[in-house]
Order: C-alpha cells, then sequence, then structure tokens
C-alpha cells in the first residue's frame, strides 16, 4: 500500500514530465486503436456493399475484376454478355430475381448504372437492408435518372434538374450525349456505398442515348430525336453484368458451375462474398504496413517513457537511500519503478482510448455527412483488451531497466550516496 | 544489556585484499551515547553500513540487541533495521514529495513493530514535531520549504518515530551552523532520552564529542588501518 502511495507522490512531484511522458503513450495508443478500428469499419463497410446477392455474372474474366467493375464501379468489363443468355438464366429455375447492369457512361465522373426497377426492389447493401430514396421517386420514363446521394450533394442536384449523361467513364468526355438529357426523378438515401457515387437510368435509357451511334462514336448525320428514339423498340442487344438471387442458396455453387459452364458464352460467375475476401486480401497489404507503422510509434512512445524513468534515476537516488534506511527491501525499490511505469502505461491507455473515443464521436457526423459512412461508435473489443494488456506488459519490461539499475545502486550505495 | 557487540569484526570489499575493517572488540550499553569519530577513508561507512544491517561482515560477528546479524539473510536485516533503528543522515533527509507529518510517519509503514509502539501515528508524529520546536506553522510546509536546520529535526523526528532503541546518525550536523547545531543536539538528546534510545552519532566533527559520555576514536580500535 505505502508503495502505491509513495509511487502515486512521486509521480506527482514530477508531474509535468510524467504528463508528457502521458501523452506520448496515449497518442501512441489512440494511433494503434484508431488504426484498427478504421481497418475494421473499412472492412465492414468494404464487406457491406453488397448483401443478400447469390451471385455476380459478367463475361470471362477474373473474379475480382468483375467485382470491381459491376459493385465498385472501378475498370471496366472486357465484354458484354447476350441478353438472350441474360434472358435464358433469368428465367432458369433455381433464380429467384435478377439486375441487370449496363455500364459504360458517365456523368461529371461519376459512372452510370443501367437497369430495371427490380434493382430497387432486390439490392441489398449492409446488413440485407434496401436500397431508400430520400427524395423522388424510382425511375419510369426512358430519360428519368435517379442519383445516388453523393452525387447530388456534391453537384447540388435536386428533382427536376436535367442532366446529359458522357460517353466513357472519365471525368471529361468530349462524346457526351447532349441532344438526349435526363431528368432527376429520384435521390436514395446515403448508403455509404458505391452507389452513392452512381448516377441510376433505365436500361432503354442507355438504349435510347446510343441507338444513332456506332462503335462507340455518334454516326454524322445520322440523329434521332430524343422523342423519337423513345418510341422506338429499346430492348438492349447486351448488357454488362447482372446479379442473381437464387430461391435457395444451397444451389449456389450448381448454378455458379452451369453459368462457368456454358457453352453458347464464356460468361464467369463469382460468389460475392468469396470475391469480396480476395479482393481485400490484395487491398490488406496495406492494413499490415499500417500496423507496422504504429507499432514503431509504440516503440519510440515507450522508449520516450523509458528515458523518461532513466533521467530520474540518478536524483532519486538520495529517495532510494531514505526508503532503505527505513528498512525498505531493494525488492521494494525495484518495484516501486516497475509500479511506476505501470501506473503511466495504464493511465496512457486510458487516455489513448478517451482520445479514440472522443475522436470517433466527433468525426461521426462529419464522415456521415462527408462520405455516407456509417461509423459505430468505438468501444474496445476482445482484440483491442488483448492490444492495451501488451502495451502495458511491454512498459513494465521496458521499466525493468532503469528498476534493475536503481536496485543494484541501492544494494551498493546502502546507507550512504554519493552525489 | 548491550546494544552493539562487535567481535574480530573484519569486512574486506569484494575485489580486494586488505581488510577495511577489523575490530576486534566493541561493545556500547544501553543509553550509552557513542560519539564515533573518523576522518573519511577511516572505515566509517562501512562500519555503519555493518551496523545497519546493510551490508554483512566477512568474518566475526555482529549482536545487536542480543542478537546475532551476522548470519541471518538481508531479508532478516532490512527487517531488523525497520523495526530497530532510526537513521539520520548528514541532509536531504527527507522525500521532497511527502508532507512533513507523512515523512515523519514514513517508518511506521515498513514496519508493524514501530506503528504498534506509535499508537496513534499523526498523533505521536505531531507530538515529535512539537518537542523538536517545530511549530504548526512548518508542518503544512513542502519540505524543499523547511531550512536545513528545520529538515534535519524533522529527520530527527522520523528517526524516532515507534521508539526504535538504536538511533544512527550520520554527520547530521555538518550542514548546520553553529548555533543551530547546538540546539539540534540538545533536542536529539532531550527526545532519545525520553524513549530511552541509545544514539550512535558517527561524524569527523571533535566539537560534538564534549555532549557525549563515550567518545571512540576509529582510527584506535580499527586494526584495519
Amino acid at each position: 500500500m505505502i508503495l502505491l502511495k509513495l509511487t502515486w507522490r512521486s509521480l506527482w512531484n514530477r508531474r509535468i514530465s510524467i504528463v508528457l511522458t502521458l501523452l506520448s503513450i496515449a497518442i501512441s495508443v489512440s494511433l494503434l486503436l484508431g488504426v484498427e478500428y478504421i481497418r475494421k469499419e473499412a472492412k465492414s463497410s468494404f464487406l457491406n456493399t453488397i448483401s443478400g446477392t447469390d451471385l455476380v455474372v459478367g463475361a470471362r474474366s477474373g473474379q475480382v475484376q468483375l467485382l470491381l467493375y459491376s459493385v465498385f464501379r472501378i475498370g471496366n468489363a472486357t465484354n458484354n454478355i447476350d441478353w438472350e443468355t441474360y434472358q435464358h438464366y433469368k428465367h432458369h429455375k433455381q433464380v429467384k430475381w435478377t439486375i441487370p447492369i449496363s455500364l459504360g457512361d458517365s456523368h461529371q465522373g461519376y459512372r452510370v448504372l443501367g437497369t430495371n426497377t427490380d434493382y430497387f426492389k432486390y439490392y441489398r447493401y449492409a446488413d440485407k437492408q434496401n436500397l431508400a430514396l430520400a427524395k423522388g421517386v424510382p425511375f419510369a420514363g426512358v430519360y428519368d435518372a435517379v442519383l445516388g446521394a453523393e452525387v447530388a450533394k456534391k453537384l447540388g442536384y435536386t428533382l427536376g434538374h436535367s442532366i446529359t449523361l458522357a460517353h466513357g467513364a472519365g471525368a471529361t468526355s468530349f462524346s457526351e450525349h447532349k441532344n438526349k438529357p435526363f431528368k432527376v426523378v429520384g435521390i436514395l438515401k446515403p448508403t455509404g456505398t458505391p452507389i452513392d457515387r452512381t448516377v441510376h437510368v433505365s436500361l432503354e435509357g442507355i438504349e435510347a442515348i446510343h441507338i444513332d451511334w456506332k462503335s462507340g462514336a455518334p454516326v454524322a448525320g445520322f440523329e434521332i430525336s430524343a422523342e423519337k428514339a423513345a418510341r422506338m423498340n429499346l430492348e438492349p442487344e447486351t448488357i454488362t453484368a447482372f446479379l442473381v438471387g437464387l430461391k435457395s442458396r444451397a444451389a449456389t455453387f450448381r448454378l455458379q458451375r452451369e453459368i462457368n459452364e456454358d457453352r453458347q458464352e464464356p460468361l464467369l460467375a463469382a460468389v460475392p462474398g468469396i470475391a469480396l475476401a480476395e479482393l481485400w486480401k490484395s487491398v490488406g497489404q496495406f492494413e499490415t504496413i499500417l500496423r507496422v507503422i504504429t507499432v514503431f510509434v509504440l516503440v519510440a512512445g515507450l522508449l520516450g517513457m523509458l528515458t523518461t524513468l532513466l533521467s530520474t534515476l540518478n536524483e532519486r537516488r538520495r529517495e532510494m537511500a531514505i526508503l532503505r534506511a527505513m528498512g525498505a527491501y531493494p525488492l521494494q525499490i525495484l518495484l516501486l519503478f516497475l509500479l511506476e511505469a505501470l501506473v503511466i502505461a495504464v493511465l496512457g491507455c486510458l487516455l489513448g482510448c478517451i482520445f479514440v473515443l472522443v475522436g470517433v464521436l466527433l468525426a461521426q457526423p462529419w464522415i456521415t455527412a462527408e462520405y455516407g459512412l456509417y461509423l459505430n461508435t468505438w468501444l474496445p473489443d476482445g482484440d483491442d483488451g488483448i492490444m492495451l494488456g501488451l502495451i502495458v506488459s511491454l512498459a513494465v519490461i521496458f521499466s525493468a531497466l532503469p528498476a534493475l539499475i536503481a536496485y543494484r545502486r541501492t544494494l551498493q550505495d546502502g546507507l550512504t550516496v554519493k552525489v | 544489556m548491550n546494544i552493539v557487540e562487535l567481535d574480530q569484526l573484519h569486512y574486506c570489499w569484494k575485489g580486494q585484499t586488505k581488510d577495511t575493517l577489523h575490530i576486534p572488540e566493541l561493545s556500547i550499553a544501553q543509553g550509552e551515547h557513542v560519539f564515533l569519530r573518523g576522518e573519511s577513508g577511516s572505515g566509517k561507512t562501512t562500519l555503519l553500513n555493518l551496523l545497519a544491517g546493510i551490508l554483512s561482515p566477512s568474518s566475526g560477528s555482529i549482536r545487536l540487541l542480543g542478537q546475532d546479524l551476522h548470519n541471518v539473510s538481508s531479508i532478516k536485516r532490512d527487517r531488523f533495521r525497520a523495526d530497530h533503528m532510526g537513521v539520520i543522515f548528514q541532509q536531504f533527509n527527507l522525500l521532497p514529495y511527502l508532507s512533513v507529518v507523512e515523512n515523519v510517519t514514513l517508518p511506521c509503514h515498513f514496519s508493524a513493530r514501530r506503528r504498534d509502539k506509535a499508537g496513534d501515528m499523526q498523533q505521536s508524529a505531531l507530538s515529535l514535531l512539537d518537542h523538536l520546536q517545530l511549530g504548526e506553522t512548518l508542518r503544512g510546509k513542502i519540505v524543499s520549504e523547511l531550512s536545513v536546520g528545520q529538515q534535519q529535526r524533522v529527520a530527527v523526528a522520523r528517526a524516532l518515530m515507534g521508539q526504535p532503541e538504536i538511533i544512527i546518525a550520520d554527520e547530521p550536523t555538518s550542514a548546520l551552523d553553529t548555533n543551530t547545531r547546538d540546539r539540534f543536539i540538545k533536542l536529539l538528546f532531550a527526545q532519545a532520552e525520553a524513549q530511552n534510545s541509545t544514539i550512535l552519532f558517527v561524524s569527523h566533527d571533535p566539537y560534538i564529542a564534549d555532549y557525549f559520555p563515550r567518545v571512540i576514536e576509529l582510527s584506535e580500535i580499527n586494526q584495519a588501518l
């Protein structure tokens, strides 16, 4: 008991340098916990991008590439799928629903996705959540568009706004579909997924703007007006990909094999969960690097503490001799130093936790507003507990050096101190 | 009963061939305040550490209060020191982060015996401080605000706390001026006698010798020199 009191009072007596040490440990702890938290949040938000879909089907390529363009709107498809093939699988007896996806156009750098109203009915993200409209209605007409939350916010669009689509995916495109503008009829609620950065139109709309085009360019002198195009047959010949929901999940792998072995067309069916995991593994390299960096920061913090403890050794020599004269065992002197490190480390960890908690609470509304990402409130979980435990043990191990020096000195000095 | 009995005491520092200390015989009776005079290098420090149980003799025996301290573990010697000895240093006796009263009660936290003897720790610390002419205004101060003389008197109060049989004072007056020194020694004697403690006073200063009934010249009893 007396040792705890002495430790506490002695620390308080040196509070300025101790508070600085504490801060440096708290900052490294909060960095470590913060990085871990961001990693977990990023992973869950990443894995939350798509849910409830059993298969993603596209032209044969890699499953990561398929996932990237069909779900994350990154990169482009190498090939399209024949409309007939899509119809075949749409009416497959195992299939409950499908969502066709047609990509290739953009608006101000945001990808345009052609689909049908099943998209609003069946697409699920996060924990099997449906898409919801913040304003307006799903598209019904050929030239209707539904915007993702971020598109509407960043570009300042509201219902009734008229937008022109551009050919290709770049932010600046020289070939725009100027003669067939779209009208914003709906704006989706934020989802924290790439949907927020997508402009949704009907498959017919995509078909209509390309009706007077050939091989990716408008045919000179051959222009069909918007009204006329809308009345024409707008059934697409091809789509980019489609999502599949099955009647029974048990049939997933059977249907996957069937699609992969399709003799009519080279197709690839990917199970989203498996593809996401593979994709995350390649993205995940980054987290290892981040972790290594934070561990170094932590070690720097602990070395700072070690320096502080070592630098006080000389001035505390007298203190140790007094305690020895009182009858304190050399082991108690050793313990005094270990306790000191323990107190600093525990307080540093607590302070670090508070930093993270407060930081997340402060960042939450901003992140949600700016990125549509919903952050979970930070609470230390089992992993964090283990990490904090390791930090404290490491601190105590580090402090063994000054403790042992003090121990040896008390044995040498005895009651007389050579200062 | 003798407080201290040394018999053929030898002490040799590790790595040295020659004894630092060789005292064939020394005994000090209870209540017989002793002035141990020695120049630096006369083995004063070594003897002090041996008496306090920090060091263990190379050979020969040390008996304190009738107990042989030669062949016991260092933990037992530490325990013995905590229970039966009060120590006063030259200066910087006090822990700067404790209050005056907390400094005085400190020995009671390391020795149950002294805690029991002190009874109400707070009360007996205050009465000791009173007797050593440290008024109430001084008790609230932080230790570093006290003068050296005041600090040394607080150290006396601490050494006397819980009535240990032996008070070891290692040049406690060297940092004091003559007037303060005289007052300090008088107060030390008065309080030590009031609770029947024996003072072992180590110093090189011959002027203090007059206060003591017995003066031992270390250079005369240490055969190693």
